[in-house]
């Protein structure tokens, strides 16, 4: 017992190491709150989600002399952010589903990469299927036991707001998780989760599916989670790297905003 | 004959910006009577019920038989001018730096002799058309034109300082993404604005009133959202110097009362937009206009705000709205007095329900943008200081003087 303590002591202390001396990178995936960051669109007369907004308590004058601090507002799934359970419908009743009482064990895990980022500026309503996946594994091995799913899309390097949600008439054009694959991965390959580079996990196009939005109804149904809006998926390797990823405790939270981080071996 | 003004060169940057000051202020409780008047644009006078004797300046009693029963009553506002003079010289700072000003006496037809404040076309002798205008100071005074409106009497540098005529003017449209922002656009390019800043929120929602106005010659369109104060002051650091006209047409209406759709996220958006909207405009570009408020040609001269005459009166069903309104127009007053002293007015126009998508049950009579866009900016062209536009509004004012709690317990869309 004392010796396998000794081993988890040392291994933590290898990997502190590792991050001091460089050997293991930190790889930042979140984007920054602005107020420029678009929130999802959603139809006017429906409820919305308040956009991130900064208001100072004071700055060094005559609201406080010494000190710099703000009031801030925002949705909790604004910007790069956490998608409990308990945010659809298909996960309300399921123990432990909010941001107060996911385990927090869940908050860090190993992230598989797949990257879709040709086909995806080919067609923006690209969807990622089995097949996609299972040539992947081919070359990088099977996406492990309790990991997430990082579809790399590229997509969080368009800058422009109009241009990240792209919406047109009929909705939103952008990339996400074909409907067939949610259930595989929840069943073949038990994830964590997904996560993508656009405002949300599904595909702009979801609701139109023949089960629509499958990647909140089926994998917050499921007890998993979501991780939409990440950056700098291209610095990540395809399978490896260790996310960190935790959500603020906001009692009976549906999400937050997260600080996402990437762990990568050099 | 007054002459067309010319067409206002930039602003030289060597010389030293004239400091706005006021002409002088304080009104007795009765001349205030006359102010009440002249914020409708309305031409009226204490008419005495007694003898029916018509009396100017205000006062508590009857100057003819000292009866107390005065009332306000729309009178002729025609008269002759009896005698008019130049100011060369003022010990009033206000005067001293518009020299030289044109004063008359004029014998209205009601009766009284008044003085007035002279539009340059005028000679003794003549028949006048008088006003009630509001001045710099936000006091009523009365000014006297010829008897038909000459060609040029809007340029009459003299009466610009009381009227806010676009002509040559640079209005900022707050909200370019509504028809209402389009067709407001097209009124004060129509009167001769100089240019009209435009600003839009949430460009990743598409509007085709804003794509119009991208068309239009004299037009920049800014990214502008009264929800957030880095983009205000942003745009103030851009143009603050240059808005002499500001547009505050910011609209957020989401139908629903308080218990029958209780939800604060929705009454939070409207307050946002409406009220704390209004404060980061007025925080922002507010100390600027004030500061420009006396500089000649690019003065800035006139807040406009365009409220829903349920500021005045809580329609339940649109409950919250109502709410964000009232709460909006009590600010502007808090405005008004804050922007006073540099010779900025603000003026409130209440509208009426519009014929728009957040209006598809209402039933008529309901305001199509583009009839009343023009009425607002003729309204703010003549100085008045509160605008009611269109049937509805109109009612409102009529019916909440008779009887408030009489509208209180009928109002409905």
């Amino acid at each position: 017992m004392e010796k396998k303590q000794n081993e988890n002591e040392e291994t933590l202390s290898s990997l502190l190491g590792g991050i001091i001396n460089g050997g293991i990178q930190v790889i930042d995936l979140t984007m920054t709150l602005d107020q420029r960051t678009p929130t999802i669109v959603l139809p006017p007369e429906h409820g919305q989600s308040w956009p991130f907004r900064l208001e100072v308590i004071s700055k060094y004058d005559e609201r406080g002399p010494a000190t710099y601090w703000n009031n801030m507002s925002c949705g909790e799934h604004t910007g790069t952010h956490f998608d409990a359970p308990i945010h659809w419908i298909s996960g309300k009743d399921l123990p432990n589903n909010a941001t107060d009482t996911l385990p927090p064990d869940l908050f860090i895990a190993h992230a598989s990469v797949i990257d879709v980022s040709l086909e995806t500026k080919e067609d923006p309503d690209y969807l990622l299927t089995i097949e996609r996946i299972e040539e992947w594994e081919k070359i990088n091995g099977n996406i492990p036991v309790r990991s997430w799913v990082l579809m790399r899309t590229d997509w969080s390097k368009k800058t422009n707001p109009t241009e990240y949600l792209n919406h047109g008439d009929e909705g939103a054009n952008t990339p996400g998780p074909h409907p067939d694959l949610i259930p595989w991965l929840i069943e073949e390959r038990d994830v964590v989760g997904f996560g993508s580079e656009t405002v949300g996990t599904d595909a702009g196009q979801a609701a139109h599916f023949s089960h629509p939005f499958p990647c909140h109804h089926l994998m917050h149904g499921a007890g998993r989670c979501g991780l939409p809006a990440l950056i700098n998926l291209d610095l990540l390797p395809a399978q490896g790297a260790v996310v960190v990823a935790a959500p603020l405790k906001i009692r009976q939270g549906s999400g937050s905003p997260v600080r996402a981080l990437a762990l990568v071996g050099k | 004959m007054i002459k067309a003004l010319p067409h206002p060169k930039w602003k030289d940057p060597r010389v030293r910006t004239r400091k706005p000051s006021m002409p002088p202020g304080n009104r007795s409780r009765e001349a205030q009577g006359l102010l009440s008047m002249a914020a409708r644009g309305r031409f009226a006078l204490q008419v005495c019920s007694n003898c029916g004797a018509v009396q100017y300046p205000p006062r508590q009693l009857c100057g003819k038989c000292l009866s107390e029963e005065l009332s306000w009553q729309d009178v002729s506002n025609k008269g002759t001018l009896l005698a008019e003079t130049t100011l060369q010289h003022s010990n009033d700072i206000y005067f001293r730096d518009r020299l030289p000003w044109k004063l008359g006496i004029v014998v209205a037809d009601v009766g009284p002799s008044m003085v007035v404040h002279l539009s340059s076309d005028c000679k003794q002798g003549d028949k006048v058309r008088l006003a009630l205008s509001i001045d710099a100071a936000g006091n009523a005074v009365v000014t006297a034109r010829p008897e038909k409106p000459t060609s040029n009497e809007k340029d009459d540098l003299q009466l610009r300082e009381m009227e806010f005529d676009p002509k040559h003017r640079r209005p900022l449209i707050v909200d370019g993404k509504t028809e209402m922002g389009l067709e407001l656009t097209k009124a004060f390019l129509s009167a001769g604005a100089r240019h009209v800043f435009v600003g839009y929120a949430k460009p990743w929602y598409e509007s085709q009133y804003l794509e119009e106005i991208k068309k239009l010659d004299k037009v920049s369109v800014y990214p502008l959202d009264v929800t957030d104060t880095d983009s205000v002051e942003e745009l103030v650091s851009m143009i603050g110097d240059k808005v002499e006209i500001m547009v505050n047409n910011s609209y957020h209406l989401r139908p629903g009362g308080l218990i029958d759709r209780f939800d604060i996220n929705t009454a939070h958006d409207e307050m946002e937009i409406h009220y704390y909207g209004l404060m980061r405009l007025a925080g922002c570009f507010g100390p600027v206009m004030r500061a420009m408020g006396a500089d000649g040609h690019h003065s800035a001269t006139a807040w406009l705000n365009i409220f829903s005459a349920y500021a005045w009166i809580n329609n339940p069903a649109v409950g919250t709205y109502s709410a964000s309104q009232a709460a909006a127009l009590s600010l502007s007053q808090c405005l008004r007095a804050e922007l006073t002293p540099g010779g900025v007015r603000v003026v409130n126009t209440f509208i009426g329900p519009i014929e728009d998508e957040w209006h598809q049950l209402a039933p008529p009579p309901k305001l199509l943008p583009a009839t009343i866009a023009p009425r607002i900016v003729s309204g703010l062209s003549k100085g008045i200081e509160d605008i009611p536009i269109g049937a509805v509004a109109e009612e409102i004012i009529e019916r909440l003087s008779e009887n408030p709690k009489e509208i209180e317990r009928t109002i409905k869309l």
